[in-house]
């Protein structure tokens, strides 16, 4: 479990999501996501504004290996993209639940992450996938 | 079912990321591909390569037998010298790219694919003469000590290890020794100095602690492939196959037709190309965009299909995406690759793609 930031909420698509104080979401990919990625070289963010409906793909993330799409976990607009990967795509690797944030969005039902895995469920999740 | 090497639980104990390769339990990389191909370009790192196939062959048609297999020449070495060639078929496909070690006048050793093992097992064995055995060694491991400081990092431990007063100092690029049950040569598959060692399995994972502790650093598979691909290396399997001629995937050099009394298997397809031009051409790319070049990605120029990507990657010393492709005209400056169905650009540049560590273009 130590791997698992037990605030934050999970898809099956393997983003993470943190509900912040001003009910704003901050998506990134878990450690578990980055590991099977390994060194990422590129990543694609969203543009601020653009809205997006749950499960749309809205970023790419690009590894030496493969490239993969970054789900929408629920619909809103994006508020916010961490401009530091584009130097620094590495930073997913080195701190996927921190530095290595990937956009932030207001959701358009604050209900909607609910719905959303919890830290528990998505251990169990890629327990089973091994 | 897949095998591991005598290097497995060294692989697992230094955190290796395993996945199964041509039937081989080997690590991808132990936590960075980036920094194990960076430790290799600017120091050292070691591979386990015991998954390749070591075949050993003897007596005395050996030499004219190998004149008669292979592209390259072996008559261009002396004992103790190493060469890469190929092995092709009647029609000039190739069946594997390897490197043929001389270790007596009819004494050699040679190298090939471990995903090509059986294939190339019964390409040899369908063609061995009377005059010459094949001996399949079991029992070995093998590791390759890559980079500048390769040489200079490891000599001492495999003295040591060896335990033969071996003149490990005198082994120049492309050479090679037998000591004991240990073989010394230095080459690679990195386009850095460096050695490959092949010994008993039972020594393999001492000397891989020894060689730890002097700072040389466990590279993987994924090194392993971004490591070849700056330099220009050929892989079977994506830029050598089959279907088509080693002249096709930028190995002309590897096709020797001096003598015209050497029928090679391949030679009356490959002659030909060589001096009349092959179907298709190797070119270098890279894209100064974002983006990874991948096998398989269609290149266009002037909107016109033109070639595949056979091997691309991102390239960690150059920062940027490369690749090798077979196209089927000659293209200068540059064109376009359908990357997730969008046309990039990329160009042509020269192969290998670094040299000393550096950009071969501008």
């Amino acid at each position: 479990m130590m791997d698992t930031p037990g605030d934050l909420r999970f898809a099956t698509s393997h983003e993470w999501v943190r509900v912040n104080d001003d009910g704003t979401l901050t998506i990134g990919i878990s450690m578990h996501a980055q590991e099977q990625l390994g060194d990422l070289v590129f990543v694609e963010v969203p543009e601020t504004d653009t809205t997006c409906d749950a499960e749309d793909a809205v970023a790419v993330v690009e590894s030496v290996k493969a490239a993969s799409d970054i789900y929408a976990p629920v619909t809103g607009t994006i508020t916010a993209v961490n401009e530091a990967l584009a130097d620094s795509p590495e930073l997913i690797n080195s701190d996927p639940y921190g530095d290595g944030w990937l956009f932030s969005m207001e959701p358009e039902d604050r209900g909607a992450v609910d719905s959303l895995m919890d830290a528990a469920e998505y251990e169990e999740m890629i327990q089973s996938e091994e | 079912m897949s095998l591991q090497t005598p290097l497995y639980d060294a692989h697992r104990a230094a955190g290796g990321k395993i996945v199964d390769f041509a039937g081989w339990q080997l690590p991808v990389h132990y936590g960075s591909l980036i920094d194990e191909h960076k430790a290799v370009r600017k120091s050292a790192g070691m591979f386990d390569v015991s998954h390749m196939t070591v075949v050993d062959f003897s007596g005395s048609g050996t030499n004219e037998w190998l004149r008669q297999m292979l592209t390259n020449d072996v008559n261009k070495i002396s004992v103790g010298q190493a060469i890469y060639g190929c092995m092709c078929n009647e029609s000039g496909g190739v069946i594997d790219d390897l490197i043929a070690y001389r270790r007596g006048d009819t004494d050699f050793r040679i190298v090939v694919n471990a995903a090509t093992r059986q294939q190339d097992l019964d390409w040899f064995g369908q063609h061995l003469p009377a005059n010459v055995q094949m001996d399949t060694p079991e029992g070995l491991a093998m590791l390759a000590i890559q980079g500048p400081e390769a040489v200079q990092l490891c000599s001492e431990t495999l003295r040591e290890h060896i335990g033969a007063r071996g003149d490990l100092d005198d082994l120049q690029r492309f050479g090679c020794i037998t000591l004991g049950d240990w073989f010394v040569a230095r080459t690679g598959y990195t386009g850095e100095d460096g050695v490959e060692v092949v010994m008993p399995a039972s020594a393999a994972s001492d000397l891989w602690a020894s060689l730890f502790a002097v700072g040389i650093v466990p590279a993987g598979l994924g090194a392993r492939d971004t490591l070849r691909l700056e330099a220009g290396l050929c892989l079977y399997g994506n830029d050598l196959d089959l279907q088509h001629s080693p002249i096709e995937a930028g190995l002309a050099w590897a096709v020797d037709i001096n003598d015209t009394d050497r029928q090679f298997i391949g030679r009356e397809v490959l002659e030909d190309q060589k001096l009349f031009g092959a179907p298709h051409r190797q070119i270098g790319l890279v894209l100064d965009s974002r983006g990874v070049l991948r096998a398989g990605q269609v290149v266009e120029h002037v909107g016109r299909e033109v070639g595949v990507i056979t091997s691309g990657t991102f390239s960690p010393t150059l920062e940027r995406s490369i690749a090798m492709a077979r196209v089927t005209k000659e293209i200068k400056g540059g064109c376009d690759v359908v990357v997730r169905d969008k046309p990039l650009p990329a160009t042509v540049v020269p192969v290998p793609f670094i040299k000393n560590g550096e950009a071969t273009f501008a």
